[in-house]
């Protein structure tokens, strides 16, 4: 990285409710093949927050905790993934905060099972009670300006739009909705979150102006999870510089990069 | 007396609090977290917590996600 790169993102931090990070790469913790596998990604990708879930503690066995596989560094944000309703996603972050003795939450009230939608009113409803309950919430929800512009009027930390659905890889299938919520919302740290599936897809969706981008099967069910969680590190960079460097206008037709002029006869 | 732990109805001898729940489960206590009748029971009070008949509790930790 040359000089003036690692000038700009060593004070370029990520900011969440006033922590700042200096990785703007959140990932999950879910579908790895192995433990040693996840440690690996994790190490690699340079993420400093990591996502969680939250389940029923199996009673026919003694279980290992999960959490002593994480690197202890690492930040933890439970999801609220699964749960269907605005109750239900209150309860459980108010057990993963008893639990973790965190404020932190990436809120997720999904609608549908197929598409694993969000359903933006018990998304709301939601962040509402959570926000007054002294939550910073990180909504996962559609990448809808105006259900931004609510969730962050309802107290959010940060808005968390999909690029495509969760877990399917598609890349960025939204990035005119994304380019406006950035430009209406330029105070807001705007997350990126689902639905990117290679590094392109997310230096993209930093070149749109993300503050960052959360993703878990990109990286987990890569062939060699460790070498995409390099190449996402690397796109995030690639991505984020880009977008502050400020990308040349598209034209339609050529422009020469070299004189009209003194070419020989 | 029988209450259900995570939707599994369990039988319990004679007066019981949470926190000898935990123990009767055999179940690691680091980073848990109960909720009894749908409420949160801070740690603190698991050892206070007297079950009832017919209670229903929660009892999670965390997995892998996303």
């Amino acid at each position: 990285m040359s000089t003036a790169a690692s000038a700009a993102s060593s004070k370029d931090k990520l900011i969440i409710a006033g922590r700042a990070f200096s990785s703007r790469l959140i990932i999950g913790t879910g579908k790895y093949r192995s433990y040693d596998q996840m440690r690996s990604a994790h190490d690699a990708s340079g993420a400093e927050m990591v996502t969680v879930a939250v389940r029923r503690v199996p009673l026919d066995r003694s279980s290992e905790s999960f959490l002593d596989h994480l690197n202890p560094a690492l930040h933890i944000l439970p999801n609220t993934a699964g749960c269907y309703t605005a109750e239900d996603a209150i309860r459980t972050a108010r057990l993963a905060r008893e639990a973790l003795q965190t404020d932190l939450v990436k809120l997720e009230v999904i609608g549908d099972q197929t598409t694993l939608f969000p359903d933006n009113e018990q998304t709301l409803e939601a962040a509402r009670v959570l926000v007054k309950e002294g939550f910073v919430v990180l909504p996962y929800f559609n990448d809808d300006l105006i259900m931004a512009k609510k969730l962050l009027d309802a107290g959010c930390a940060a808005i968390m739009p999909l690029a495509a659905p969760i877990g399917s890889g598609l890349g960025v299938q939204n990035p005119a909705n994304l380019r406006i919520m950035r430009e209406q919302l330029p105070e807001a740290t705007m997350i990126v979150d689902a639905g990117v599936g290679t590094a392109s897809d997310a230096a993209i969706a930093m070149e749109l102006g993300a503050d960052g981008v959360l993703m878990n099967t990109a990286i987990a069910a890569a062939e060699d999870p460790a070498q995409m969680a390099t190449a996402m590190k690397l796109a995030i960079e690639a991505g984020r510089l880009a977008y502050l460097a400020g990308r040349m206008p598209k034209r339609l037709y050529a422009s020469a990069s070299s004189p009209l002029q003194g070419v020989i006869e | 007396m029988r209450v259900f732990v995570n939707g599994e109805a369990r039988e319990l001898s004679g007066t019981s609090s949470l926190a000898e729940l935990i123990t009767q489960l055999e179940l690691p206590v680091a980073r848990i977290a109960i909720e009894l009748n749908r409420e949160v029971v801070r740690r603190n009070d698991w050892g206070s917590t007297i079950l009832q008949d017919d209670d229903r509790i929660e009892i999670v930790h965390f997995v892998g996600g996303g």
